[in-house]
């Protein structure tokens, strides 16, 4: 209005124009701008979380993170088992009176050990790190032992593998009582 | 009988209205039609109107950038013809590998495409170092460097999601030890610097459940669904990206004063 002041002070004979248009001020005019904006960018905005919500599945088809590994009785004493390494990526050892589980993932660069019973160590087949039957690693270039899955007894008796919780031997973590079974 | 001098059929194409409704100026026979063809030509406008004579010398430039697009030309054509037989499911993958070598016509296409891939890496970095040798980061060039590094880091990570897709054991093992970066992260990543400080009393927000790497693999380990994504990834998704960057990479040189001239 400023910007004209003739066009809205002279009056004028002719009808008045269309109301569309009438009423709008600067302001209110601005105002709505600004509502419009908000708007769009929360839209946007909500729109972007959701497109990146949609990179994270709700269904996984993995193997379950806990799992029960059956009795103790059924794990001899100073042998590493791999009957698990396939479907959970795990070694179950039972030895020095524990049974402890090992994640089965080098610490160098993330590849699967073996464990080689007639040298009695695990060894990494990518860059040749080496293991004792605890996990402490000896050789090679893994800068830190194999780490350690949670552990303990279900009600049922069964060992209840759970892999949500790790314990890294380099941390004192290996106290913890859930990082074993006295068996 | 027709008495006027017979003209060439190139002339009479000349003259047509389908090539005057494509090429809107006339010969090239002088300096302002000249610039014409290439202001007026949708390709040819990212091209400098004008090269100097230095910036011709394979010399000067060891054309490694031209070699790179040239490159990227040969994989783009390479690859589609793959898509025509590769399906990127763990059930069919390492064998549709091995039928394009042994099965389909022209078993070397994907020869082609890999050493293509190794080459072009090669000569990205050729190129990056041309560019630094010459001086040519200097201004008003430092934008496109820094486009430059972005298509570099394009150029490896399609290097890096291509190497899954023969599905093999070399595939798996590498992308595994490749994506295992993702988890350090700072924030985003598992184990990266941060991420023990997002948590709700004792939930852990970012876990290998849902982190950067996870988002990277569509699971906690290098599965089925890692190879669709890097498929996804490595056919469409970085070469539009990288296809757009070139774009304004090329115009840059145009408009930073074509290829720098000799120190």
């Amino acid at each position: 209005m400023p910007d004209d002041p003739k066009a809205s002070a002279a009056p004028s004979p002719v009808p008045a124009p269309p109301a569309a248009g009438e009423g709008v001020t600067r302001r209110g005019f601005l105002s709505w701008i600004g509502v419009a904006w908000v708007s769009f960018s929360g839209a946007l905005g909500v729109a972007s979380l959701s497109t990146l919500r949609y990179f994270f599945p709700n269904v996984l088809f993995e193997p379950p993170q806990t799992f029960k590994a059956g009795f103790p009785d059924e794990y001899i004493a100073g042998q590493v088992d791999n009957r698990f390494k396939e479907s959970f990526g795990v070694f179950m050892v039972r030895d020095a009176g524990v049974i402890y589980v090992l994640k089965a993932v080098c610490t160098h660069l993330g590849c699967t050990p073996n464990w080689l019973e007639a040298e009695f160590k695990f060894k990494c087949p990518c860059h040749g790190s080496g293991f004792y039957i605890s996990g402490i690693n000896f050789e090679g270039p893994a800068p830190r032992p194999l780490e350690r899955y949670r552990v303990v007894l279900a009600d049922d008796g069964q060992i209840l593998v759970d892999k949500t919780r790790i314990y890294r031997e380099e941390k004192g973590e290996w106290q913890d009582p859930e990082s074993f079974i006295v068996a | 009988m027709a008495e006027a001098p017979k003209k060439s059929l190139f002339a009479l194409l000349r003259e047509s209205q389908v090539w005057n409704s494509i090429f809107r100026h006339g010969p090239p026979d002088n300096t302002r039609n000249r610039s014409l063809a290439v202001l007026t030509n949708v390709f040819l406008h990212l091209h400098p109107v004008k090269v100097r004579k230095s910036g011709l010398r394979l010399k000067y430039t060891w054309c490694a950038g031209g070699t790179t697009f040239f490159l990227f030309l040969v994989e783009t054509v390479t690859g589609l013809l793959l898509m025509f037989y590769y399906r990127p499911t763990s059930e069919y993958a390492f064998s549709d590998i091995l039928d394009l070598r042994s099965q389909v016509p022209l078993g070397i296409m994907r020869e082609i495409h890999r050493w293509g891939a190794h080459a072009m890496v090669i000569a990205v970095w050729l190129h990056m170092l041309r560019v630094f040798m010459t001086g040519s980061y200097k201004p008003p060039r430092e934008f496109n460097w820094n486009i430059g590094v972005l298509l570099l880091v394009l150029t490896l990570l399609l290097s890096f999601t291509g190497y899954l897709l023969p599905w093999d054991q070399l595939a798996m093992w590498a992308v595994t030890v490749g994506s295992n970066m993702a988890r350090a992260t700072p924030f985003l990543g598992n184990e990266g610097p941060g991420a023990a400080l997002l948590k709700v009393g004792d939930i852990s927000l970012v876990h290998a459940g849902d982190d950067a790497r996870f988002a990277l693999l569509a699971g906690r380990f290098v599965g089925s669904g890692a190879l669709l994504r890097f498929y996804v990834l490595h056919c469409v998704g970085i070469p539009l990206v990288a296809a757009v960057l070139m774009a304004v990479h090329f115009w840059r040189v145009r408009k930073d004063g074509g290829i720098s001239g000799p120190l």
